[in-house]
């Protein structure tokens, strides 16, 4: 097999990490009055990333090391 | 209803979605060299992929709405759905059934009646199927565009239009490969994107107890004991104290046994992702592995249904009131991802209910394929060709099936009764299965005769019962009692549903031990060798440490279903 599925999930997930949690540290802190008061993009972002990078890792880990 | 506004930042994680599905389709494609490839992914999945993917396939449009709906409708009883009627059967079809499935090295259910019966059975099978799954895709893309129509404001075609191209791509392309990748793709999305609407949720009603006081006044409103929402079993003794209106034996034989025993052990949609595995031990591991991740599902699904009634009691208007008068309970998710999510996150919920549509929407594209084309054409309309030649036409069914999906959704914006009833129909065609397949394995004296015509005397009773009983209040019709007389009245629709499934499971069960008795067994034991249980050599497993045993996992999987049972009883 020579698509190891971690690297797009991972690949996946760092890209929508890094975009909320860009968007998390720019954003207006009025949009969060619904979220109650929590800067979700932010935090969530970084759960996103931070899954991202360790499913890249363990994906990587394993191309590196075929069989 | 003031439609929900989304930003860049939104547009930006849904066409970062749609680019890594393609792509996934678009890298993949290299690895299709032959039918097996496409239609069977060359069985080479690992355990956890084709686990993932066997729960993804089946978190469609249906699950995600549908169980959101039924947890504000029922409360936590609706986890009765997972914990007494997937659990069991998802360890059944792993442990017991597999062993034949995969052993057979068929490309498909039908294939397997075929090698294990005869062809009138095979046929009988492979066309209500290859039905049954394009109305499903299409019944799902008509949800999705409703919803995106209601939500967003989007155009119906354009959303129709936008899913069916980017599904058909990404099949077009890898084939089952590409769609179990993406399936597990979706999955982690799914549950990453509706994650923080049920923390939010939570923490606003006040964790597990808020919630319990809030569902306390919805159960009095309605007339139930204060805590009818939040107990599984407590109130179960009478259909009368429970919303679903049930009582405990019928669920537990017509929707534990009957009903899903019939989806998860017969269902090519998901057995498909099973037979994709990489070897014996991996394909059983499929449903037990898909299992964990589905015995906490109701924390995704059900959970956000029951905050938004929760809500829409102690403060109002939470969820929008229907024609009839009634709250809405198909809106309780979109209704609570535009209540707490701000933009950025917003994007990412809408994604997933996106990607949970796409993957039911999938899986029931790459499991018509293979039916169509193996089942179908290779052996009814074109047999003896090339191998190249079917893949030709497996592409071809792709699209002609993401086609016809689309001219069913269409269809059911014109004649929504027509959908009605033909699910009801499948209901009954569906719900004998399990008790032919149940004989055909551990009993090598089950005919072909005796199959074929326990079908039919299965798929007959279910009608009859369905049309001589009636859910209390209805008026008869679709909804029962169409044969004239009403002999019995259930509690309610629910409970006709279930009792209608063990009806359909008896009468198939006798009428094919009775026919099978009185007819000549025409394949000997030579050619049922692996097929079934009596003929085929025990599976050793005793080399894998114990925690990789199918075994292993079963009990644990029943151990903690148990436990989460308890909990909630």
């Amino acid at each position: 097999m020579n698509l190891d599925l971690r690297l797009p999930i991972g690949a996946m997930f760092s890209i929508f990490g890094v975009i909320l949690t860009a968007y998390g540290m720019l954003s207006d802190s009025a949009i969060y009055e619904r979220s109650l008061g929590i800067n979700v993009n932010l935090w969530w972002g970084i759960v996103l990333f931070a899954f991202g990078i360790v499913m890249l890792a363990f994906g990587y880990r394993a191309y590196r090391r075929p069989g | 209803m003031p439609h929900i506004q989304l930003g860049a930042v939104d547009y930006a994680i849904l066409i970062t979605y749609f680019a890594f599905v393609l792509g996934i389709g678009w890298v993949l494609r290299r690895l299709v060299r032959n039918s097996e490839d496409f239609f069977i992914a060359g069985r080479s999945m690992p355990a956890w992929i084709a686990g993932l993917a066997f729960i993804s396939a089946n978190l469609g449009a249906q699950e995600v709405i549908g169980m959101a709906a039924s947890g504000a409708k029922y409360g936590i009883m609706t986890s009765h759905f997972y914990w007494v009627g997937a659990m069991p059967a998802m360890v059944f079809v792993g442990l017991f059934m597999m062993p034949f499935y995969y052993g057979s090295r068929a490309r498909s259910v039908p294939e397997y009646l075929k090698l294990r019966f005869d062809e009138k059975t095979r046929g009988l099978n492979a066309m209500t199927f290859a039905v049954m799954t394009i109305f499903s895709s299409g019944i799902s893309m008509y949800a999705l565009a409703k919803l995106l129509e209601l939500v967003l404001g989007w155009s119906f075609h354009a959303s129709i239009i936008l899913t069916g191209i980017i599904v058909l791509v990404y099949i077009f392309l890898g084939g089952l490969r590409s769609a179990i990748y993406n399936e597990v793709l979706q999955f982690f999305l799914i549950v990453l994107g509706f994650l923080p609407l049920v923390l939010l949720g939570l923490k606003d009603v006040g964790g597990w107890h808020g919630l319990t006081a809030k569902l306390a006044t919805v159960a009095t409103n309605a007339g139930f004991e204060p805590g009818a929402w939040t107990h599984s079993w407590k109130y179960m003794d009478s259909p009368s104290h429970n919303p679903m209106g049930m009582e405990w034996f019928g669920l537990v034989m017509g929707l534990g046994f009957a009903l899903s025993f019939g989806y998860w052990c017969t269902d090519f949609l998901v057995v498909q992702r099973a037979m994709a595995a990489g070897s014996m031990t991996a394909a059983r591991r499929t449903p037990l592995i898909a299992a964990v991740p589905k015995m906490l599902m109701p924390v995704l699904v059900i959970l956000p249904g029951m905050l938004a009634i929760g809500l829409h009691a102690s403060r109002g208007g939470f969820l929008p009131i229907g024609s009839d008068g009634q709250p809405n309970y198909n809106l309780a998710i979109p209704m609570m991802l535009a209540h707490y999510l701000p933009s950025g996150l917003l994007g990412l919920g809408l994604t997933a209910l996106m990607a949970s549509f796409m993957s039911g929407m999938a899986g029931n594209v790459t499991a018509f394929n293979s039916v169509w084309t193996y089942d179908i054409y290779q052996s009814y309309i074109r047999p003896g060709q090339s191998d190249a030649h079917y893949l030709r036409v497996g592409h071809a069914a792709t699209v002609f099936g993401i086609f016809a999906s689309v001219l069913a959704a269409y269809s059911a914006t014109r004649f929504n009764n027509i959908l009605d009833m033909l699910q009801l129909v499948f209901s009954f065609v569906n719900g004998p299965l399990f008790a032919t397949f149940l004989l055909g394995m551990f009993w090598k004296r089950t005919t072909g005769h005796g199959a074929f015509y326990g079908l039919l005397t299965g798929t007959i009773t279910a009608a009859l019962h369905y049309g001589l009983t009636l859910p209390r209040g209805a008026v008869p019709g679709i909804k029962g009692g169409f044969l004239g007389a009403v002999l019995h009245v259930y509690p309610s629709e629910m409970a006709l549903n279930f009792w209608t499934a063990l009806f359909a499971w008896t009468g198939c069960f006798v009428a094919t031990l009775v026919i099978s008795l009185f007819t000549k067994r025409t394949k000997s034991d030579e050619e049922l060798r692996g097929l079934v249980h009596s003929l085929t050599p025990r599976i050793e497993e005793g080399y894998l440490p114990w925690y990789k045993r199918p075994v292993a996992l079963a009990v644990l999987v029943l151990v903690v279903s148990t436990v989460l049972n308890v909990i909630f009883w």
